[in-house]
């Protein structure tokens, strides 16, 4: 309850929720309310918004719904980046409790792995990974969570060994508890906090690291996605500025949402760090 | 932080600097080999012949040309053998063959190099300066209008699609308003020298750097201001406020140096984002780097040069990082060789 109530103090961390809920309504309906598939022509094409009001953001060159294809993507757009946040938090997690828990020479190794994987260039790799591997939704999920858990990663190990020596866990040691056990049981649910604070910020990079993608073209091509259509609408950005305008618009505030949602559960988890970031 | 007496030179500090110097080398090549390595696994993983993905698909490669990268990548050799081979390759500068440009992949990335970092390093400097700037005044004026405006806006862009933010000012700035270039990095066919030409790619440079740079704009505008704050929370800032020492002052004395280099650091790390950035970046505006090669590349489906980008990009970012960590090191001499 306490928690709610830290929570909503922060209207902004209300709104984002708010936005985020319609989001996902969106997707959610998207088939009832859109049975057409939203790579079909539907109407004349490059209707400007309002022109006709069964298409009320207009229509593409191909005289494909504006808003279908934002319903559509809102999809993938959740989709990835919930589901690659999870694999990057499942990667970030086993690898940073290892390294803090049993330190020396693991820690050593699995921290210069973390290292590698945290300088080279995040969006460079994606793509490379993306391209290589023939870009499908499973790739692109994989691709993403294997350039972002490297955060995840440092920030477990670093709770990790700070809780490795306090008493309750060297009681569980002294029990006789297995490593894993301790790690799973005893360490891990005193670190959900901070991981669940980073992991709600995560699927907002994904997000956007997932549009940044498709607008390269290295998008799923059975699925509609914003970045793609803002791709497509590059080469009409003079004649029909509705086509980029408004899926650019919804990854901004979807976006936006969840960084919202990010800060009030950061506020909300850890009253004592008010103010920190990341 | 290490205790002192378990290092070597203690006491002895240009020592120390060296000691410190070559570790962070050391540590730098082995990221960069990775790189390599990585590359070639990648070459192995992918689905279909390490030939065919050598040569670029999409039909680039014909059968006399990948009968010849065979035999020089030993393909028919044992896999220990043929990394040793590429590792080879990639040491002595050979890339790898553009089968679609017609070019060695070196060549083709060395020759856009500069305009990439150009770009990345105007951005970098725009977004740290006005970042910094931004940051620091809504620490200052915290809780007036101009903090929530600030904020606002850093909100706002730091939730923005940098590519989505270049299409739009492209949309205002180019096409609307006809202010500046949409694209290019000088003018087709002017044939500036000296002064001219320099100016001509400052005004080119101009929708690309803010356009890349506002991101990492709003990311330091939040950092500089959480760490001005917290700065501004300690002891010694109390005492000078309690010694009646004027607000301007302590933060000009006192704040901003212990606030303002944690950014740096972090933007130094965060170079590499930067990179990243600059291939839509050069994407949207037809800017000749090695961004815009890339995504060539990703369309022609020719991955040797892909891959090399790669490679180059993660070297550029060692590099900044060592450099990075160097000035951070001469600036600040607290910090110890930390690993």
């Amino acid at each position: 309850m306490t928690f709610f109530r830290r929570y909503a103090q922060h209207y902004g961390a209300l709104v984002g929720l708010a936005i985020l809920g319609m989001v996902l309504l969106l997707a959610l309906l998207a088939p009832l309310i859109y049975p057409v598939s939203p790579w079909q022509g539907v109407g004349e094409p490059l209707l400007g918004p309002f022109e006709d009001p069964a298409f009320p953001l207009g229509t593409d060159m191909l005289g494909r719904d504006i808003a279908a294809g934002l319903a559509y993507g809102a999809r993938v757009s959740l989709l990835i980046g919930v589901v690659s946040t999870a694999v990057a938090v499942v990667i970030g997690v086993s690898i940073g409790a290892l390294a803090g828990f049993y330190g020396g020479r693991i820690d050593d190794l699995l921290m210069r792995f973390t290292e590698f994987f945290q300088t080279i260039p995040a969006f460079a790799m994606a793509i490379v990974l993306v391209a290589i591997f023939n870009p499908t939704i499973t790739s692109i999920t994989l691709a993403i969570a294997i350039v972002s858990w490297p955060p995840v990663a440092r920030l477990v190990r670093g709770e990790f060994m700070s809780l490795r020596s306090r008493e309750f866990v060297q009681a569980a040691v002294v029990v006789g508890q297995s490593g894993p056990r301790i790690m799973l049981t005893q360490i891990l649910p005193n670190t959900l906090s901070p991981i669940i604070v980073t992991a709600s910020l995560m699927v907002a990079t994904a997000i956007l690291t997932e549009s940044s993608l498709s607008f390269l073209g290295l998008g799923d091509r059975n699925m509609m996605s914003w970045g793609f259509m803002i791709g497509a609408a590059r080469t009409m950005l003079r004649e029909a500025w509705w086509m980029s305008v408004f899926p650019g618009v919804a990854i901004l505030v979807t976006v936006l949402a969840i960084n919202l949602i990010g800060e009030g559960l950061n506020d909300a988890m850890n009253p004592h760090l008010r103010g920190r970031k990341g | 932080m290490r205790p002192p007496f378990r290092s070597a030179t203690a006491g002895n500090e240009p020592l120390k600097t060296l000691d410190f110097l070559f570790q962070r080398l050391i540590k730098a090549a082995f990221v960069v080999l990775g790189v390599v390595i990585l590359n070639f696994l990648l070459i192995h993983l992918a689905p279909g012949d390490p030939a065919a993905v050598m040569a670029g698909e999409a039909g680039a490669g014909d059968e006399k040309f990948i009968a010849q990268l065979r035999a020089q990548f030993g393909l028919d050799q044992p896999l220990w053998w043929q990394l040793v081979t590429y590792l080879g390759n990639v040491l002595t500068g050979d890339l790898g063959f553009s089968y679609r440009n017609n070019v060695p992949v070196a060549e083709l990335i060395m020759e856009r190099l500069p305009a990439t970092l150009l770009l990345t390093a105007s951005a970098f400097l725009f977004s740290l300066l006005l970042g910094v700037v931004l940051g620091v005044l809504a620490a200052y004026k915290r809780g007036t209008l101009a903090d929530s405006l600030i904020m606002t806006g850093a909100l706002i862009f730091y939730a923005t699609p940098l590519f989505w933010v270049a299409l739009m000012a492209v949309l205002v700035f180019s096409i609307h308003l006809d202010w500046l270039p949409p694209f290019d990095m000088e003018s087709i066919g002017a044939d500036y020298t000296g002064w001219a030409r320099f100016a001509d790619i400052a005004y080119h440079l101009i929708l690309p750097t803010v356009t890349l740079g506002l991101f990492f704009t709003a990311l330091y505008t939040r950092l500089t201001r959480a760490s001005m704050l917290e700065v501004m929370s300690l002891d010694f800032v109390k005492t000078a406020r309690a010694k009646g020492v004027p607000k301007a002052r302590i933060i000009r004395r006192h704040v901003l140096r212990n606030a303002v280099l944690p950014v740096f650091t972090f933007a130094s790390i965060q170079a590499g984002q930067l990179v990243g950035g600059a291939v839509l970046t050069e994407t949207v505006f037809a800017w000749p780097g090695i961004g815009r090669l890339m995504f060539d590349a990703l369309l022609q489906r020719d991955y040797p040069v892909l891959l090399g980008v790669f490679l180059v990009t993660a070297a550029v970012v060692v590099t900044v990082n060592l450099v990075a960590d160097l000035l951070y090191r001469i600036v600040d001499p607290r910090i110890e060789a930390a690993g």
